[in-house]
């Protein structure tokens, strides 16, 4: 029967790659989807160049990415999670968990937030504040609390147009949603005063509880319908943006860089976002991008060490390399980095 | 009723139209165009689905057609040895250290000589954005070319390479004068300089056959982006699946249908089996990372894990319409053969699989295609990534090299900030549509061809 022999043919092909399984001979590499285009053009430009296969580069989040390589060590688990946050002791104790115990941590730039409007829409400059007016689920208002009352950008900010409030957040899964709360919403609430007036009334046993649950009081965000918290990439908020031509998106730097036609960036506190005014500091909405090295693959995994040498070059990362180009920006601490990849510092116990 | 009706009017008044079939009762009437009513209906609801897949398919049609052509800039290139090969010896290894950045820098010098000796100028354009028609695929081609073939060196030789997705853009009008002014990685002196070179016939659209043999790329070169490790990441899950699912499901629905015997426990199989079909595709996903990855370590991203959990994904379906299709065999075939003698083995193997195996066939094929066409397994197993090296071939252990799917592709491409991405994952949309239709005209031939009716 000809099944039969289909049925054997199957059964050797397991049996075959049982053996097999054990080498793997290319670099494997998941997490955030922001670090994503980064790490396949630096891989791309790897495997042109040397001898060794192309990395494998997979999506799916900074929090999945750093919980999938403290899965363990071997051949069967990723060498390199991408991370657009820094690692947490909760994923280091995992890591040490599962046998994971050295892990290097390489940041190899910073990456910009913008807020986006239609490009044939009006001009917005916004500080803090005015996303903090426009979004929280209360704000201060003549010296106290209420539930945010504002429908309209001109409302608290007579410079801005009287237009609908509507915008697009990164959803909680999100990375950038972190930096997004930090540096602009908890900064807002602070320029308004609200966190004074949180502070007040917190509820807790220290200061410090206190200062957490006026914090959280502060990035809680309003749930009638003016912001969208989005979950999907930033294909998803240009979709969304595309149909509500009022609304405003939150957009990564480069994202922002590629679609210049359809998009029209507004100024925080004034600056104009581009590499050189996040380089210097005077953009202030911006995150460190990072990726941790599973060490004890370092000379397991052929073309692991020359990869991550690689990434952080001048060629790959430097001011004037692809990255930069493609809306990276460069960390001014690069050449400290790259004596760090190549002395295999493992990184220091977080503080 | 019309009994009720006939005694309230008196009988000294006859009326001839109550009883008529040519004239219409008023419940005739109300009976009929409730009839008519449901028939609009149906006809609206079939309309609208129509439509929508109309709109569904006019949208990727439009979107799509156009990645099935490409631009691409044709200039002669002079290999310029001693850029290319520093130490003069002609070794692979003293050449690999020229990168690609160096052969950009040779291919950008090279056509800025050639638009000037052919006249064409350049006006308005700096050096630098005339560098950026040539596509960053095209050094890393000419490096592997060069690599090859040491002897080119020095030589004159004639190179074809994509332009750039803003540019591929503009031909095909997705980039237009007004969208290129607000645009910081276009200006609109790029457009006329390519305008001129299109007429100088350096720069021209061809059919694009790198869409369906090339790698995925990144996303600084969409214009270079491919189905080709898509297309063998599918085609070997197809096979593995085929190879695999078969046998299980064939033998274990003659088992269920013509050996079991009739008891609870093959109540609670066939039970059993009709649930795992209805099971989200996702958690065949979960079950083959904890099996087949974290368990028996087959490596990540690989076509076999994928086909493994296809399969368990296909098998519930592939049991239900085998037993179906044995089903179909009248007993009277089975009786016959029995009485002539033929073992209970013959009857099933000689008479009733070769009648049931059309519409055993019909089923795999639309489990296939279900299989085909399936993402949410694979995010799991580390499928849905950036692969640009191909799989070996399938005797070299190529179903363990990390591949990606079709499917697969259309959604990672979908999710990518160049706009050129949008265009390709239409195109793939394509190409998943084309495999999906085939596979389908095949079973309906293979049930005309060969299905018998009792």
């Amino acid at each position: 029967m000809s099944f039969a022999k289909l049925a054997a043919s199957a059964v050797v092909l397991a049996a075959a790659s049982a053996t097999a399984a054990s080498a793997r001979d290319n670099v494997q590499i998941t997490g955030s989807s922001t670090v994503l285009p980064y790490s396949t053009i630096v891989a791309e430009a790897f495997g042109e160049n040397f001898d060794f296969p192309t990395p494998v580069v997979e999506g799916g989040g900074s929090g999945a990415g750093r919980a999938k390589m403290c899965e363990g060590v071997g051949t069967n688990t990723v060498d390199i999670a991408n991370s657009s946050s820094r690692i947490t002791q909760k994923d280091l104790d995992t890591c040490a968990a599962n046998g994971v115990n050295e892990v290097m941590e390489v940041r190899f730039g910073y990456d910009g937030i913008v807020f986006a409007s239609d490009v044939n829409g009006p001009e917005f400059a916004f500080t803090p504040s005015d996303i903090y007016n426009a979004l929280a689920a209360e704000v201060a208002k003549d010296g106290a609390i209420v539930a945010n009352p504002h429908t309209q950008w001109s409302e608290f900010n007579s410079a801005l147009p009287a237009q609908d409030i509507l915008v697009l957040s990164p959803g909680t899964k999100h990375g950038t949603r972190e930096v997004y709360d930090e540096r602009v919403i908890y900064d807002g609430c602070k320029e308004t005063g609200a966190y004074d007036l949180f502070l007040a009334v917190a509820q807790g046993d220290d200061d410090k509880a206190k200062a957490r649950a006026a914090k959280k009081a502060c990035t809680t965000l309003r749930t009638d319908g003016r912001n969208v918290d989005i979950d999907g990439d930033y294909t998803e908020t240009l979709a969304r943006l595309d149909a509500d031509k009022k609304a405003i998106g939150v957009f990564g730097l480069s994202f922002y860089q590629n679609n210049t036609d359809k998009l029209r960036v507004a100024t925080m506190g004034g600056v104009v976002p581009s590499t050189e005014s996040i380089a210097t500091g005077e953009y202030p909405v911006s995150r460190p991008l990072f990726f941790y090295v599973k060490m004890a693959h370092l000379d397991v995994i052929p073309g692991l060490q020359e990869y991550i040498e690689f990434f952080v070059s001048d060629d790959m990362a430097g001011p004037d390399g692809p990255l930069a180009e493609y809306g990276l920006v460069a960390d001014p601490e690069l050449a400290a980095t790259q004596e760090m990849v190549a002395n295999r510092t493992p990184m220091a116990p977080l503080n | 009723m019309t009994d009720a009706t006939s005694s309230q009017v008196p009988a000294a008044a006859p009326s001839p139209a109550r009883s008529s079939l040519l004239t219409q009762s008023a419940l005739m009437k109300k009976r009929n165009a409730a009839e008519a009513r449901f028939k609009a209906y149906g006809v609206a609801a079939i309309c609208v689905s129509l439509s929508v897949l109309a709109i569904m398919l006019w949208t990727i049609f439009s979107d799509g057609v156009s990645a099935f052509k490409q631009a691409s800039l044709t200039f002669p290139v002079t290999l310029d040895a001693d850029a290319l090969d520093p130490k003069g010896n002609r070794e692979r290894a003293e050449m690999m250290r020229v990168t690609t950045i160096g052969y950009t820098k040779l291919l950008n010098a090279q056509l800025l000589a050639h638009l000037e000796a052919r006249g064409i100028s350049t006006e308005g354009v700096s050096d630098k954005d005339v560098a950026a028609f040539i596509s960053r695929d095209t050094p890393a081609r000419l490096r592997d070319m060069v690599l090859e073939q040491p002897e080119l060196l020095g030589q004159t030789i004639t190179v074809e390479g994509f332009a750039t997705g803003r540019i591929d853009g503009y031909i095909k009008g997705r980039v237009t004068r007004d969208t290129a002014a607000l645009d910081t990685n276009i200006s609109v002196a790029q457009l006329d300089l390519a305008d001129r070179m299109q007429d100088e016939g350096i720069l021209d659209t061809k059919f694009n056959w790198g869409f369906l043999t090339n790698p995925d790329a990144s996303d600084q070169r969409p214009e270079a982006a491919g189905l080709g490790v898509a297309l063998i990441g599918s085609a070997y899950m197809m096979a593995l699946v085929v190879i695999m699912v078969l046998p299980l499901g064939v033998a274990a629905s003659i088992y269920l249908e013509e050996f079991a015997p009739r008891n609870r426990w093959t109540d609670l199989i066939e039970v059993n089996i009709s649930n795992l079909a209805a099971v989200p595709s996702i958690v065949y996903g979960i079950l083959g990372l904890a099996i087949f990855i974290n368990f028996a370590k087959f490596p990540q991203s690989s076509p076999l894990v994928g086909a493994l959990v296809l399969t368990l994904m296909t098998l519930p379906t592939i049991i239900i319409a085998t037993r179906a299709a044995i089903r179909a065999v009248p007993p009277s075939i089975r009786d016959a053969a029995l009485g002539v003698g033929a073992s209970k083995m013959q009857t099933v193997f000689h008479h009733v699989l070769p009648l049931a195996a059309p519409g055993i066939l019909t089923g795999t094929i639309l489990g296939l295609a279900s299989a085909l066409g399936e993402t949410a397994p694979l995010l799991l197993i580390g499928m849905v990534a950036f692969v640009a090296n191909y799989p070996a071939g399938p005797l070299d252990g190529g179903v363990l090299d990390p591949a990606t799917a079709l499917p697969v592709q259309v959604y990672s491409w979908a999710s990518r900030s160049d706009p050129a991405f949008i265009e390709r994952s239409a195109g793939a949309i394509i190409v998943l549509l084309a495999f999906l239709v085939t596979m389908n005209i095949i079973a309906i031939i293979l049930r005309r061809r060969f299905e018998r009716r009792w």
